[in-house]
């Protein structure tokens, strides 16, 4: 019912990854650059986002006015960001407007100004983006467990410091462009209603010429305290729980995947029906698969008024510990079956296609199907979860907290 | 795609967007309650009461209704408005009738006391949790202040203490004020089988006893005011501005969406240009909100503390300038073609659509397909935008700033 996934790999490295979706009106592309905040200097947290911010401001024939102009005139929604591993360009527009949008992304990727009256007004941006975070109190333990979940560079958050993001010069940004955006490395993931031939043809023109750059992994450095309170004046304490966990493109991800389904996800889950339904702790409880490309983690939340907040983090932690026990049949069936209704439902949006798929290819160097990702959930049982969970219990949790008041771990939790 | 309706002996209304090639189907039940059919000693019951529909029935458990929506594979949520509270699904197309069977038989729950207390701790965090996060309840207090008196100006989630001193008694008589079979519409869209939608229907719900449940939809009168409140744990300073604007009955309602995304889009806009691209603000954008007989256009900026004054200042002369000189015929041919798409993509989903068919049908009982609203977007001219601006200024507006500033003034 699905059709296939088309790939090709132009002569300088670059990956065009598209999957038709004939039955819509629209196209939405993904733009994966190898420029991720794992790259930025360590005295320079924050290039990566910075550069994004900078190449948004005018490329080719384009001022950053005329940019924007030409992006809305072709009714092109679109978004940008840096993550842990690539900074991504993305858009969605109706289907007879996406190669002129790519037009103006190639510009953008390719020839971007760089303008230097422009410097201290992205400046204020990025550093706003920074202070914001300071008053969302649940993104910021978030951030803050990453941290110390991972190795750095690997948990850093792409907004980098105050005092980097101040330092930062036009010579920083021009150099991590010539650095960091080139062919090799760069997927773009196109999903929706397209002529594969004209796509790919297309894309030629605009990139086949792009050179190619050189991709060097970062080296692991420091590690962080995985207990860490940090002191904050608000009515709630937030809790944030990490432990580790798989890859997406290890062999048994979708075991691991499979048990934190059954803690998070839908109203019948553990964490949900334990911590919110029975006890009434808190609002909001989830836990989320969170993987890089060579490491995994379970990442957990909840946030709850300070008296509540000891009791929500001892019954989230001994839900997690419980975990290692099993998992029961029903519970893996009511998984499948949400499962297999996202797959179908994710047929109907282009948007979140084009970005899987590009991220699929990063991951794997190849795109799964929903079909093969079906039959892959079709074969999960509960005996080879539990033979996961078996050998691999959630144990030796990172926890931060973000509060008025500390909390404490409970005693025999590692 | 294919429209149908049909009306139950009781009142109940059944409706639906037929695509025979959707993947999926939504259905949701739309009520027609919310905080501005509350009054103060029930404030926030609408919401309050959204969640314990999900706290069991005389034939199921709490743990039973999450527990069959999970085997569905359901997509499911609700929501409370000041004007709806909507129940809604998305599955496949073979779990269209149990997924109507249990939506149905939840929204007449058993409302026992234990849950109802367990449940007040949730809302009561829930509301702590927004009051941590910016603009901290200055949505509220804003609101309150732009519509006094009017219905409109009720808080959805109400305080701590409204909720804390709510009484079991006071929801059960609020549920059977509101939840009458003529205050709710079924709507489904995407892959639906019609005739089988309407026998569940009649199945679940043609027992349910009609009342009378009526609503006042006064015009809400201009206001205008200038507030700050000093928050020192802020990190940035937010600031809110509402003005009058066109209500879901109102034909220029097309303009004041096209005329907001000129003015205060979160891209490519006035605002945008003036405010977000020179880094003075971190976001800064206009939106319209209808309602029933009255609307809105809400301001929204956030900055750091010291550009919030010029800030201000510079939003005023953004407006100013608009009413004095208008807009160009540039900007409104970019505002459409923007809208044009974001229609389109929005359309995409089942999902999508369900909330624009049953959205329709609540505020206007009226059927528009996306081709009517892209020829009703594509239709207004300058002319009505000006015309917009002319009726409803932006600088005769209720603003409302919070954040570490010890000091700030109205705009001259």
């Amino acid at each position: 019912m699905k059709e296939p996934i088309l790939s090709h790999t132009y002569d300088n490295g670059l990956v065009l990854v598209a999957e038709p979706m004939m039955s819509l009106e629209s196209a939405a592309f993904t733009f994966l650059l190898p420029s991720g905040c794992v790259f930025d200097p360590n005295r320079l947290a924050g290039l990566s986002s910075f550069t994004c911010e900078m190449a948004l401001r005018g490329s080719g024939e384009r001022d950053s006015r005329q940019f924007i102009q030409d992006l809305e005139n072709l009714g092109v929604e679109h978004g940008e960001s840096a993550s842990n591993s690539h900074t991504s360009f993305s858009g969605a527009t109706l289907a007879k407007n996406l190669l002129p949008a790519l037009d103006i992304f190639a510009d953008l990727v390719r020839r971007p100004h760089f303008p230097a009256d422009q410097l201290e007004a992205s400046r204020l941006v990025v550093l706003q983006e920074l202070r914001a975070i300071e008053d969302e109190p649940g993104q910021k333990v978030m951030l803050e467990l990453r941290r110390r979940q991972y190795p750095d560079p690997w948990g850093r958050s792409s907004q980098g410091e105050t005092a980097s993001l101040e330092s930062i010069s036009l010579g920083d940004i021009q150099k991590y462009f010539a650095d960091h955006y080139h062919a090799n490395g760069t997927i773009i993931g196109v999903a929706g209603r397209f002529d594969w031939e004209k796509l790919k043809d297309h894309v030629g023109q605009l990139f086949g010429d792009w050179s190619a750059g050189k991709v060097t992994e970062p080296k692991s450095g420091a590690t962080f305290a995985k207990r860490d309170h940090l002191r904050h004046e608000s009515n709630q304490t937030q809790i944030g729980i990490g432990f580790e966990s798989l890859p997406y493109r290890h062999p048994d991800y979708f075991q691991a995947w499979g048990a934190v389904g059954v803690l998070s996800g839908g109203m019948s889950s553990r964490l949900f029906t334990e911590v919110r339904e029975k006890r009434g702790l808190c609002y909001s409880v989830y836990a989320t698969n969170h993987s890089l490309r060579d490491r995994g983690s379970v990442l957990c939340y909840a946030g709850t008024s300070e008296e509540r907040a000891q009791e929500t983090l001892d019954v989230t932690l001994s839900e997690l510990v419980r975990l290692a026990e099993g998992i029961r049949a029903d519970e893996l069936s009511r998984l499948k079956a949400r499962i297999k209704s996202s797959l179908i439902m994710q047929q109907e949006s282009s948007s979140s296609r084009s970005g899987s798929i590009a991220r699929d290819w990063y991951h794997l160097g190849r795109v799964r199907t929903l079909d093969e990702v079906g039959a892959i959930i079709d074969q999960l049982s509960c005996e080879s979860i539990n033979a996961y969970l078996a050998e691999n219990p959630p144990q030796d949790f990172t926890v931060v907290t973000l509060g008025p008041n500390p909390l404490e771990v409970p005693v025999g939790i590692s | 795609m294919e429209f149908r309706k049909q009306q139950l002996a009781n009142g109940l209304q059944v409706i639906a967007e037929v695509n025979a090639e959707a993947h999926s189907t939504a259905v949701g039940f739309f009520v027609q309650t919310g905080s501005r059919d509350e009054a103060d000693d029930i404030a926030g019951v609408s919401h309050f009461l959204e969640h314990m529909m999900f706290k069991g029935t005389p034939s199921r458990s709490a743990e039973d209704v999450n527990r069959e929506f999970d085997e569905m594979g359901a997509h499911y949520n609700a929501f409370t408005s000041e004007e709806h509270t909507v129940y809604y699904a998305a599955v496949l197309p073979e779990y269209q009738t149990s997924a109507v069977s249990l939506l149905g038989d939840i929204i007449r729950p058993s409302l026992r006391e234990e849950d109802f207390t367990t449940e007040k701790q949730v809302i009561i965090e829930e509301i702590r949790m927004y009051e941590d996060q910016p603009p901290f309840g200055a949505d509220d207090k804003c609101k309150a202040a732009h519509f006094g008196p009017h219905p409109l100006g009720r808080s959805v989630l109400g305080t701590i203490q409204s909720v804390s001193d709510l009484k079991v008694e006071a929801m059960r008589a609020y549920f059977e004020r509101r939840y009458s079979p003529g205050n709710i519409t079924l709507v489904g869209a995407g892959r639906i089988d019609f005739d089988e939608l309407v026998a569940t229907a009649d199945r679940i719900c043609g027992a349910w006893k009609p009342m009378k449940a009526p609503r006042e939809t006064p015009r809400a009168a201009p206001h205008e005011g200038f507030e700050f409140l000093k928050k020192d744990t802020a990190t940035l300073e937010y600031v809110l501005q509402l003005a009058n604007g066109p209500g879901a009955t109102d034909d220029d309602r097309f303009a004041a969406k096209i005329l907001a995304t000129v003015l205060g889009d979160d891209s490519g806009s006035r605002l945008y240009w003036a405010l977000v691209d020179s880094g003075l603000a971190e976001q800064a954008s206009l939106s319209h909100h209808d309602y029933q007989g009255t609307g809105l256009f809400m301001t929204y900026m956030s900055c750091e503390p010291e550009h919030a004054q010029a800030n201000l200042e510079r939003i005023a002369e953004v407006y100013a300038q608009a009413e004095a000189e208008g807009i160009t015929a540039a900007e409104l041919a970019q505002a459409k073609s923007k809208i044009n798409s974001r229609v389109v993509l929005g359309s995409e989903r089942p999902r999508g659509r369900l909330f624009n068919v049953g959205g329709n049908w609540m505020q206007r009982r009226e059927y528009r397909t996306v081709q009517q609203d892209l020829e009703s977007i594509d239709a207004v001219t300058l002319e009505a935008l000006a015309a917009v601006l002319a009726r409803y200024p932006l600088s005769i507006n209720t603003a409302l700033a919070v954040g570490p500033c010890s000091q700030l003034t109205a705009p001259t």
